[in-house]
């Protein structure tokens, strides 16, 4: 995987969130310069329906392109991507996204946990993993799998965070890199040595 | 954990010894897929597991059912069905024969959608659905038109959001937690096995549904099979795909033209 990640020179960041993560991405999704390289993965608990507005939404707020991922993307450099509601995000090796529709993971389709380790798999040191607000374990074991795979791995603050359990029980169980407020998030996202 | 040169492995003794080709899934999910059944099955080694793919059949009816994802409701995404019912129905109801073909079938909730369809529309009596799979244990189910009472419910929902009028209960017999549904709808089921990946066309149809299959597979075979399905759809016939997969890495896109926001393509040449 560090192969790939060199060749590339790209870096990944994948950001997941559950219950009180939509408005995190409200606030910090316009912080972001248009002219950042990294290339964002961002996975929602979101209702079973598919509400394909939200990708709308939340490229309304944002300077880069933002869309919700179709099977076999290519993953750009300044791109983000939404999981879409009912399947799982995956990365392949070739940087393109897949889509899974096998059984739910923690409850959720998309998971965290889903996406994380296989970003992890793929892009090893270069990839970032950051944990936002919400009301179960996701995110936990995918945060583990992309440290082991030497990746940085971050939580939002849990005082700032509208339901604290996601971030908190990353915290409990592991060393997490930096604990940060959704400004300190931007600052790190714009920073010279992502991009 | 099970690492990529074991995925690699393992795909090739199912070729070799058995003849599934898996060697163009996409990786990632298949190897989630592998790790998962790793755990489940509690190997105490790949060694193990490799070991009991190669020798014990009955094993790797197992493995190759739980590598693949089965998973399938009715009338998903009804807005689809919609489209279906509003848009691609009244255009094949001219025709005095309509073949249809639900490629990855799996237990078939997708393909007594259609049939209720074309029930509803008039045109069952003159319909035939194929439904194929990979998997002869998915196939059963089909025949058998039995689906767990318990979901009822939502595909209740799912029907009325489809532009259905009927009493969903209407449809099926309850008994013992499980419906099963009217014999009128499963006699028009043609069940077959069918490997996209290495057999070939065997009808001309009007429409073809593959829904969620080739979001497993890598581009190539995306493109292989996608002209497979051109070779065997009719003038004018109508392709339909799940919700976020597309034509657009295939050379058949010349071939189509999307209809509107759901993804069903007409062949236009
Ligand atoms: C997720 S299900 C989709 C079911 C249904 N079409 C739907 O959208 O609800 C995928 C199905 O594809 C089948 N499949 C996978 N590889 C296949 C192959 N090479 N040939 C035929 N079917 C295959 C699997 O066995 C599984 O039943």
């Amino acid at each position: 995987m560090e192969k790939s990640s060199v060749n590339s020179g790209v870096k990944v960041i994948a950001i997941g969130g559950s219950a009180g993560s939509l408005e995190v991405l409200f606030q910090l999704l316009p912080l972001l310069r248009d002219d950042i390289k990294v290339s964002i993965l961002i996975v929602l608990h979101r209702r079973n329906s598919a509400d394909s507005s939200l990708s709308e939404l939340l490229a309304s707020k944002c300077h880069l392109p933002l869309h919700e991922a179709d099977d076999k993307d290519v993953i750009q450099a300044g791109h983000i991507y939404l999981a879409p509601s009912d399947y799982h995000l995956l990365v392949e090796k070739d940087h393109t996204l897949s889509l899974d529709d096998s059984e739910k993971v923690n409850y959720s389709r998309p998971s965290l946990d889903v996406t994380f380790e296989s970003a992890a798999d793929v892009y090893g040191p270069a990839l970032t993993g950051i944990v936002l607000s919400g009301a179960n374990d996701d995110g936990t074991l995918g945060l583990q799998a992309i440290k082991k795979m030497g990746g940085t791995i971050i939580v939002q603050d849990p005082e700032t965070a509208q339901i604290p359990i996601m971030p908190q029980n990353a915290l409990t169980h592991l060393a997490i890199d930096h604990i940060f407020s959704i400004r300190q998030m931007a600052e790190y996202l714009n920073s010279a040595e992502l991009n | 954990m099970i690492e990529d040169e074991d995925i690699e492995l393992l795909l090739t003794d199912l070729f070799e010894l058995h003849g599934y080709d898996f060697t163009s899934y996409s990786r990632a999910s298949l190897k989630r897929r592998i790790n998962r059944l790793y755990s489940l099955d509690k190997f105490p080694s790949f060694a193990e597991l490799r070991y009991r793919v190669r020798s014990d059949t009955s094993y790797l009816k197992r493995f190759v059912e739980e590598i693949t994802v089965n998973v399938t409701e009715m009338f998903r995404d009804p807005t689809f069905y919609l489209s279906l019912r509003n848009d691609i129905l009244p255009i094949l109801g001219t025709k005095p024969f309509i073949r249809i073909w639900h490629a990855g079938c799996s237990t078939g909730e997708e393909v007594y959608s259609m049939a209720i369809l074309l029930k509803e529309a008039g045109l069952l009596r003159k319909s035939l659905l194929y439904a194929t799979d990979l998997n002869p244990t998915v196939l059963e189910k089909v025949r058998r038109g039995i689906f767990p009472m318990n979901q009822m419910k939502q595909y209740s929902e799912s029907y009325i959001a489809s532009g259905g009028e009927m009493d969903f209960s209407d449809y099926y017999t309850a008994n013992y937690g499980q419906a099963k549904f009217n014999g009128e709808l499963s006699e028009k089921i043609i069940i077959s096995t069918h490997n996209l990946v290495s057999d070939s066309s065997f009808n001309e149809f009007d429409l073809i549904l593959c829904r969620n299959v080739l979001i497993y597979f890598d581009k190539d075979l995306q493109d292989r099979v996608l002209r497979l399905f051109d070779s065997s759809l009719g003038s004018l016939g109508y392709l339909a795909l799940g919700s976020k997969e597309t034509l657009k890495f295939s050379v058949v896109q010349h071939n189509y033209k999307q209809l509107n926001r759901e993804k069903i393509w007409k062949k236009v040449v």
